[in-house]
């Protein structure tokens, strides 16, 4: 799997408004300023995409969706622990530092952002490519980076060694909120996606 | 010299004593530990899928129980492990994340546990203990010196098979 300059361009251009679109929703939730990274576009070899989170027994609260359309793709939100504990707090308006384990509460208002953050990141996808792109009802799982990873890395490994990853970083001014948004394209997606934004190879 | 070596995802290593063998954050994945408790010679195998054959791409032999297993067998033989003293002991194989309509893909983690388990039998390697199922990831140790297989996990706190 290769990608041209001019692709990767493309991909990080679309994973800008995205990700855009994303924290802005974010932001306007919980309140607060959200700062946003460029988004890294890479293909990485699938054991090296634990890394990016800290490591695979880095403890982390993994929102995961899949995107059904004629681009299926995996869509992870990737949070620390104790950035899914102070997101939390603040949702649910309890004092910073409160929550120390997730109630069936907790895991609702975390799946709902991970809800909202995909809706608008698949809004502005869906512009850029008029392809109709819809999620899947969320699930949440709080454990390993690399056990949570594994299950969209699996889905890649039947096709090959590589993932394309498409990466953003968000994190709040002051309170320690931090967290990743991954799209990851199934093989064959990234052909499509480009054919509908019009970048040829 | 007493060493801790990394075993990645799709990835296997083998060791002597008192070297330990490690791998972080299985989730779905399996990790096998063959080990002979003479010469104190181990292996250990973090595999993803089960089978080689249903896959379109096969780069990786690392990647499927069916040909990591054999492999990482015959390195142990020709490191001077003995075929007839070399057992298995087995963890992971869980399910992250629960959909109402589970799909195939989404049981994986079971189908990994039953193809090692098969491939086991057909290399003619017993298996003596396992740790697989749930909805927990799962980091494995194995312990050159003794044989000692450890499974840590974030709340379901840590085992020795």
């Amino acid at each position: 799997m290769k990608l041209s300059a001019m692709q990767l361009d493309a991909l990080r251009e679309v994973g800008n408004v995205g990700a855009g679109n994303s924290a802005t929703a974010l932001s306007q939730i919980i309140n607060r300023k959200i700062d946003m990274t460029v988004p890294q576009v890479a293909i990485m070899p699938l054991g090296d995409v634990p890394d990016v989170v800290g490591g695979p027994d880095a403890m982390v609260a993994g929102v995961y969706l899949r995107v059904f359309g004629p681009a299926p793709s995996s869509i992870l939100f990737l949070l620390p622990r104790e950035s899914a504990f102070y997101l939390v707090d603040m949702l649910m308006g309890r004092e910073s530092g409160y929550t120390k384990s997730l109630s069936t509460m907790d895991e609702s208002a975390l799946m709902e952002i991970g809800n909202i953050l995909a809706g608008a990141y698949l809004n502005s996808l869906s512009h850029f490519t008029k392809l109709t792109l819809l999620p899947s009802i969320p699930a949440l799982a709080m454990d390993m980076a690399g056990a949570i990873l594994s299950v969209i890395l699996i889905q890649l490994g039947q096709m090959g060694d590589h993932a394309l990853v498409i990466e953003t970083e968000f994190t709040t001014e002051t309170e320690g909120v931090k967290g990743h948004f991954f799209l990851i394209p199934d093989p064959g997606s990234l052909d499509t996606i480009m054919a509908a934004i019009g970048v040829k190879g | 010299m007493s060493e801790l070596i990394k075993v990645g995802m799709a990835d296997y290593k083998t060791g002597k004593n008192p070297s330990s063998l490690i791998s972080y954050g299985l989730g779905s994945c399996v990790g096998i530990a063959m080990y002979d408790a003479v010469s104190k010679i181990g292996g250990l195998a973090h595999i993803m899928l089960p089978d080689s054959t249903q896959a379109r791409s096969a780069e990786n032999p690392a990647k499927f129980a069916d040909t990591a297993l054999p492999l990482m067998l015959d390195e142990m033989l020709r490191m001077g492990a003995s075929k007839s003293r070399i057992t298995a002991k087995i963890a992971g194989g869980a399910q992250m994340f629960t959909f109402a309509n589970a799909t195939d893909i989404m049981r994986v983690g079971e189908r990994n546990s039953e193809a090692v388990k098969n491939i086991l039998k057909k290399i003619d390697v017993r298996m003596i203990a396992e740790d697989t199922g749930g909805n927990y990831g799962r980091t494995v140790e194995l312990k050159l010196e003794s044989g000692i297989y450890r499974i840590k996990t974030i709340d379901k706190g840590e085992k020795e098979l």
